[in-house]
């Protein structure tokens, strides 16, 4: 038996993960997971190393998840929300990078709107760059907590049913989830309006325009967020008839299988792309994948961190 | 699982019978200390402490009808050596079943050498509460100890040499029931060959091993 490892140095994207890589992730999270119960929530493993959460975007969960998980195992953390930072005063990506950089941090998590901005600083910087998301790219951290997720949920990946329904086209998540899935054996279906469908995705995955298609004999449905803020046209009439077509509501989600698992990265847009009802109801894993975000994280973290640096 | 190549069985330790018969005493002496053995929990390091309690557990069960509860423990976390040692070592995650505050905690492990191990066991176990008392239980205790650390019940004492190494293997974990000890195999003169010799390297994962072997590995 030759155990699980990660032999990657930075955490860029779930593209070029093997499915190998993505399962020692996931099964060092589910052993960290037990720490966060403890009465005492530290373990001494990462002390000493220091970690830069640098914020491009706005950001609750992913940043909040970052910051615990650095703490609970003990590493040392800044977060810098470049709305309050030099960049305001028009530094560039690359000079606030090496700037933070000559203050010898050990690893850098970086969120960016421009896609492959991780990519750029991993070739650049000395740090171990985490993508915390990258413009409409890849957020590799969500993914991989939805997939913790689903199979604590459903005790594994092969053969599940997943549709992922809403903002395609501006969804880092979906682009993630669509990698991770089928690279473990996961069926993975698209639901959006043609409009929000980015043009060629049907070589990842299959596609379909009616929610009730998607949703049918589903063993788990993933809500994207309705991205309103990075729309720059009218990519359909009203929020409401939005809702209409392709809000999962109660009456659609019992469509799915009997066992259905509904997901949403957050922030919901309660009322837009999910019903409130199905948001609070019983087959909702919304509050698991958060609880899930800090574990994969501190898996990352350690993955990354631990072990020698050479 | 053989031992790889550059080590070599110099000495068998126990057999399957004399390691069943060593827990069994080991039980004995620890029920003989704490004769109400109900404020008792039996916590193994993991890998092969924790099939070591649960058999010991056994014992105690069926010496005094009581099977106290048995935790696990992977003390990755605590190593102090955790970002000098090759690449990340996996983890198994802990488990304490029950709260250990004011109980006795029996830690229990194969091997104890350097000390190191059970110093990184003592860390973890006080974020868990605090127990009355913690003893240690050890199959083999082969010396070498770098900190303040001894057993308070020990299978078997030995003198070894640092360039040796005892390797506990146990049915649950390895298929058979056996201590062996190892020593390093002569190395070959190098002789000149088209292709370059494999590196040797100690038995990293047959069986558990403690000895200055652990590979050092580069990382990308």
């Amino acid at each position: 038996m030759t155990p699980p490892s990660y032999p990657h140095r930075h955490l860029l994207g779930i593209e070029p993960l093997e499915p190998a890589h993505i399962q020692a992730v996931l099964d060092t999270a589910e052993a960290l997971r037990e720490v966060l119960d403890r009465p005492i929530k530290k373990v001494p493993a990462l002390r000493g190393k220091t970690v830069v959460n640098l914020f491009y975007e706005p950001s609750t969960r992913t940043r909040a998840s970052f910051e615990i998980a650095e703490k609970v195992l003990s590493a040392d953390s800044l977060s810098i929300a470049t709305s309050t930072s030099s960049v305001q005063k028009g530094e560039t990506l690359l000079d606030t990078a090496k700037n933070l950089e000559a203050m010898n941090p050990d690893m850098i998590v970086l969120r960016h709107s421009a896609s492959g901005a991780p990519h750029f600083l991993a070739r650049h910087c000395r740090s171990a760059i985490v993508n915390a998301g990258d413009g409409a790219h890849e957020h590799p951290t969500q993914a991989l907590l939805d997939a913790l997720t689903l199979r604590q949920k459903k005790g594994r990946l092969e053969g599940l049913r997943v549709a992922i329904i809403g903002d395609v086209m501006h969804s880092r998540v979906a682009r993630s989830n669509v990698w991770l899935l089928t690279k473990m054996g996961a069926s993975v279906v698209l639901c959006a309006p043609p409009t929000l469908m980015p043009p060629g995705i049907e070589t990842l995955a299959s596609v379909t325009y009616r929610i009730e298609e998607a949703v049918e004999g589903a063993d788990a449905i993933m809500m994207l967020r309705l991205q309103q803020e990075r729309m720059t046209g009218g990519y359909f009439p009203t929020v409401r008839e939005y809702h209409a077509r392709f809000g999962l509501t109660a009456e659609r989600a019992r469509r799915a299988g009997k066992d259905v698992v509904i997901l949403h990265p957050g922030p919901m847009n309660r009322g837009v792309e999910i019903a409130s009802e199905v948001a609070d109801g019983p087959y909702s894993v919304i509050l698991d994948q958060v609880t899930n975000g800090v574990a994969v994280r501190m898996a990352v973290l350690y993955l990354l961190l631990g072990g020698a640096e050479t | 699982m053989a031992p790889s190549p550059s080590y070599r069985e110099r000495q068998e330790l126990m057999d399957a019978g004399r390691l069943a018969l060593t827990l069994s005493r080991i039980g004995h002496e620890i029920l003989e200390r704490h004769p109400d053995i109900r404020g008792t929990v039996l916590v193994g390091v993991r890998t092969r402490g924790v099939p070591l309690a649960r058999r010991l557990a056994r014992v105690l069960r069926e010496a005094a009808g009581v099977e106290p509860p048995v935790g696990a423990l992977d003390i990755t976390l605590y190593r102090d050596d955790l970002t000098t040692v090759g690449p990340q070592p996996v983890l198994r995650g802990t488990d304490i079943p029950t709260s250990i505050d004011g109980r006795t905690v029996v830690l229990v492990d194969d091997v104890l050498f350097t000390g190191r191990t059970v110093r990184a066991a003592l860390d973890e176990l006080i974020d868990f509460g605090r127990p009355s008392r913690i003893e240690l239980a050890v199959l083999v205790d082969r010396g070498h100890r770098e900190l303040p650390i001894h057993a308070d019940y020990a299978g078997r004492t030995l003198t070894t040499t640092r360039d040796e190494v005892v390797q506990v293997r146990l049915r649950e974990e390895d298929g058979d029931d056996r201590v062996v000890l190892l020593e390093r195999a002569a190395a070959p003169a190098p002789r000149a060959r088209k292709a370059p010799a494999a590196p040797t390297r100690a038995p990293a994962r047959a069986g558990k091993t403690r000895g200055p072997s652990r590979t050092r590995r580069r990382r990308r």
